[in-house]
């Protein structure tokens, strides 16, 4: 066999069983390699008390409730609103000011810690932008088929 | 043809050629397209302004991505068929990658703050982008590394091929994983999720983006023959 052609098998050969090697790490880590996880998830976990996590998903249409209080003298705006999958929904409490893209039906993730009610006290709060750009004037137009 | 395309000396003579082709060509287009991305374009129905960040912002990530294949297809030439070539090629192309990505990371993070409210997360699609810059930064150090050019030259190869493994991960973990990064605008060429008065300079900033990058790689590869013909003079003189 000529060198060249040697060089040529066992570097193919070495690459191909690197990349498979790292298909199988990466198979079995995908639990871990997460951002975030959504409420469905969250609500199958059940036992993440107490630890800090990241939840994401839509904000509930018509669920966001914004309300003044004053805490140490402070005035702080106080949300609640819903994170949903469409298939589970979780109430998320937060504090502070909210990212300008943060709107109902937007995606958002939050992090923080589940209290023993259900619910989700979040100490940051992420706005998701989706795949789609347009100008303003055909918003209202793409919403019919743009669902996809 | 290839063979002799991979011949220095008459590479160079083409590249001659198109050079100043190229330049002229990438000087015309980035004028057009930053003024299409500018002011002929609109804002985004929820970015508004902020969405003029992607025409840089994008164009960078795509191109971060293909100079490292084509490194990653002259590290394979280069180990393969030992050709000289493929070593100059890849040793131009590792700082303009390095750039792109880190201009990526840069006009990302400028995007993400007000957009996400953060400036860096480390999610799946971030963080990988961030490992490739410092594939390109360890590339840039292990090929200069020796006195032996063509020692580092086979090292950084190495050092190319298996960081390979990094591209798909960019490239997908969009769709593999849940991150803060969006997933891919235009993956189905028949119907993007980007409007068309937003598409328009975006692909002219593309391709002003690459072909800028080809001026630069032939200014590189230039250059890079040149010194090797110097080091060879001089250890004839020696």
């Amino acid at each position: 066999m000529k060198a060249k052609t040697k060089r040529l098998l066992s570097l193919t050969s070495l690459m191909v069983i690197f990349a498979a090697g790292c298909a199988v790490i990466f198979y079995n880590l995908r639990g871990n390699l997460v951002f975030f996880y959504s409420p469905t998830e969250l609500i199958e976990k059940e036992n993440s008390i107490s630890q800090k996590i990241r939840l994401g998903g839509m904000v509930k249409k018509n669920s966001v409730e914004k309300k003044m209080i004053t805490e140490n003298d402070i005035k702080i705006q106080k949300v609640t609103f819903k994170i949903t999958d469409f298939k589970n929904e979780v109430i998320v409490s937060y504090k502070g000011i909210l990212p300008d893209l943060f709107k109902e039906g937007q995606g958002v993730v939050v992090e923080g810690k589940l209290n023993d009610q259900k619910g989700f006290v979040a100490l940051n709060v992420l706005a998701k932008h989706d795949e789609n750009y347009m100008p303003p004037e055909l918003k209202g137009l793409d919403l019919e088929n743009g669902a996809n | 043809m290839i063979t002799k395309l991979a011949n220095p000396n008459s590479f160079q003579k083409l590249s001659d050629k198109i050079y100043f082709p190229c330049l002229n060509l990438s000087i015309f287009f980035l004028v057009i397209s930053l003024y299409y991305s500018f002011f002929a374009s609109p804002p985004d129905y929820l970015q508004g302004e902020t969405v003029r960040i992607m025409y840089i912002h994008v164009p960078c990530a795509w191109l971060s991505l293909s100079t490292y294949s084509l490194m990653a297809v002259c590290s394979f030439i280069s180990i393969v068929f030992k050709h000289t070539l493929a070593d100059i090629i890849s040793r131009a192309c590792a700082p303009i990658g390095a750039c792109f990505t880190l201009a990526t990371l840069i006009t990302g993070s400028i995007w993400g703050k007000p957009t996400w409210g953060t400036w860096w997360v480390w999610d799946a699609r971030l963080t990988s982008e961030l490992i490739l810059l410092f594939i390109y930064v360890g590339h840039i150090f292990i090929s200069n590394a020796y006195n032996d050019r063509r020692k580092g030259d086979k090292n950084a190869a190495i050092l190319t091929l298996i960081g390979v493994i990094n591209l798909p991960i960019i490239k997908w973990s969009v769709d593999w994983w849940n991150t803060l990064h969006q997933p891919a605008s235009i993956s189905k060429f028949s119907s993007p999720s980007i409007d068309q008065s937003m598409l328009v300079p975006l692909f002219l900033m593309l391709i002003s983006f690459s072909l800028f990058f080809t001026t630069l790689l032939i200014l590189r590869i230039k250059s890079e023959i040149m010194i090797r013909k110097i080091e060879i003079i001089e250890f004839n003189q020696n």
